[in-house]
């Protein structure tokens, strides 16, 4: 039977909307986050096969859930299982199943909160690879299909679903049980989450590889992830820290781009583009993440950054002394030789080019930015800046042949030759 | 992408019902807890409102009511989801949320807000 379009678009939709969940839900249930999504994939295939005659039913969360339980309750004695754990199992989803409109809704619902924070916990847990994680949460979280992750991630249906297949049985192996960390675990649990999250939101926003240089769609997807995040775990300063840095730095993703997809940098942005409606989110999520008092975390210190930035009408305005002053801050909590080399960015536009160049000099031969493009870009500027152009010319294109995305070679290798 | 939904009705004088109210305020809170709710108000009734008119080059602001309205705007949502489709279904769970609740017609206008990002096309 053909499917009217507008069914197969509700239904499509019903389907983002539900399905993190629907699969939360019933892996509480089952315990096993593969035989939650295959259950909850049936009960899309039964959606599928009914509502284009019935019409979408007024709850479809609540049909869905009750259709998925239905299939575990017949799995379960199919399989035989029905050890005196799985019968009481089976008797509490049956007693459940009177009135799947309303009754079971509001039951669901009491879990809801819970069952996503495990869900989000799980599939960033620490046993997956980073690559699994992003995918595992993309597609259980952010309900996007294999296709849309390996279409944002440049990389071939198969691999996509053979990581996601890989990542759900190293999960069952190493039963990894589904629940949200202890205590004394929470803070490096959650410091994992935050990171896929990041990384969603950093491949879209800066794109490693390929011909553009921002995917919008992936930064979206983060920022939906981090706000679902937020409403799940409010106590958690970090989590608004993160709020606040991807709402701000997503304010700027339409001023970043010119007409010809050719990046523009922060200052050299038209700053009436910038999203205001996103930038004053971020810098409420920033006050949350404030109110808590317990000083900045390394995601709060960025946004902090960032928030320095939004505040300026004009770069002229940009206060960076603050910003000299919030990356020695985050070089304390977070040594690295990125947050050294935007620090001495920093220091360059505060106290002149030199105060940047001697930080730059210091980070040369550092073995982790071996490689990394913005080292030399950077450093060319700020030789440029001191007059020092033939240096200057020789970093810059150091830099352009060591970047992967075409937009920002193009870009460096303009700025070279316009030296 | 975001977009933008525009409730049109009548202008009765009707209030919602606090248990309407509850519903709405509910499924603005389901939304925001899957990190799609931008944004969402009410608004107050025309008379306190005004209309601002630029015709054959000359500005004219008329105070509120708008008696002669057939429809006025009553409310609306931004809504930051993957596609139309999500916006739509968002809508008609707002719209099913006054059955049984709301009397009279509404209308829910469902526009995209062009934000300009390079993926989208403007």
């Amino acid at each position: 039977m053909a499917i009217p379009p507008k069914v197969a678009e509700a239904i499509d939709a019903v389907w983002r909307i539900e399905s993190a969940r629907l699969i939360a839900g019933l892996a509480r249930m089952v315990g096993d986050l593969g035989v939650a999504e295959d259950l909850a994939q049936d009960a899309l295939v039964a959606a599928l096969e009914q509502w284009p005659a019935s019409g979408v039913p007024d709850n479809p969360g609540a049909w869905l859930m009750a259709t998925a339980k239905h299939r575990a309750i017949d799995q379960l004695r199919r399989r035989k299982m029905l050890d005196r754990k799985h019968e009481h199992l089976g008797r509490e989803l049956a007693s459940r199943q009177v009135s799947p409109e309303s009754d079971l809704a509001e039951a669901i619902d009491d879990h809801v909160g819970d069952d996503l924070l495990r869900l989000i916990f799980t599939t960033c847990h620490p046993v997956l690879t980073t690559e699994a994680r992003v995918a595992l949460t993309l597609r259980l979280l952010g309900g996007l299909t294999t296709d849309e992750i390996a279409r944002a991630f440049l990389q071939p249906k198969t691999a996509i679903q053979q990581r996601i297949v890989r990542a759900k049985r190293t999960l069952a192996a190493a039963r990894v049980p589904f629940e949200v960390p202890a205590r004394a675990e929470l803070a490096a649990r959650l410091g994992s989450v935050l990171e896929v999250i990041y990384l969603i939101f950093n491949e879209g926003y800066s794109a490693t590889a390929g011909a553009d240089w921002v995917r919008p769609a992936l930064c979206e997807d983060a920022l939906r992830l981090v706000r679902i995040l937020a409403e799940l775990a409010p106590d958690e300063p970090e989590v608004h820290g993160l709020v606040a840095l991807l709402e701000i730095q997503a304010s700027r993703i339409r001023a970043r781009v010119g007409p010809d997809g050719e990046p523009i940098l922060l200052l050299q942005q038209d700053r009436g583009r910038w999203d205001h409606l996103l930038i004053s989110r971020g810098l409420a999520a920033l006050e949350r993440a404030e109110a808590f008092g317990g000083g900045y975390g390394p995601y709060a210190l960025q946004a902090a950054i960032a928030a320095c930035h939004a505040r300026a009408h004009t770069p002229e305005e940009t206060d960076w002394t603050r910003i000299v002053a919030l990356y020695d801050a985050l070089a304390q909590l977070m040594p690295s030789p990125v947050v050294e080399l935007n620090r001495a960015v920093a220091l360059s536009m505060a106290f002149g080019p030199a105060a940047g160049l001697e930080v730059i000099d210091g980070l040369q031969g550092d073995p982790a930015l071996a490689g990394y493009h913005l080292l030399p870009s950077v450093r060319g500027d700020l030789l440029a800046k001191l007059g020092r152009l033939e240096e200057a010319r020789a970093e810059l294109k150091r830099a352009a042949e060591l970047t992967q995305n075409v937009r920002e070679r193009n870009l460096l290798l303009k700025k070279m030759e316009a030296l | 992408m975001r977009f933008m939904t525009i409730v049109k009705s009548r202008e009765t004088g009707a209030q919602p019902s606090p248990a309407l109210i509850e519903k709405i305020m509910k499924l603005g809170e389901e939304a925001s807890k899957k990190g799609v709710m931008v944004e969402m108000g009410g608004l107050g009734p025309t008379a306190l409102g005004a209309r601002a008119r630029l015709a054959n080059g000359k500005i004219t602001i008329t105070d509120g009511p708008f008696t002669e309205a057939k429809e006025v705007l009553g409310g609306f949502a931004i809504y930051d989801v993957p596609s139309k489709k999500d916006a739509l279904e968002w809508t008609r769970r707002f719209l099913e949320a006054h059955i049984g609740l709301w009397d009279q017609e509404l209308e829910v206008e469902v526009r995209q807000m062009m934000d300009g990002n390079p993926s989208e096309g403007c």
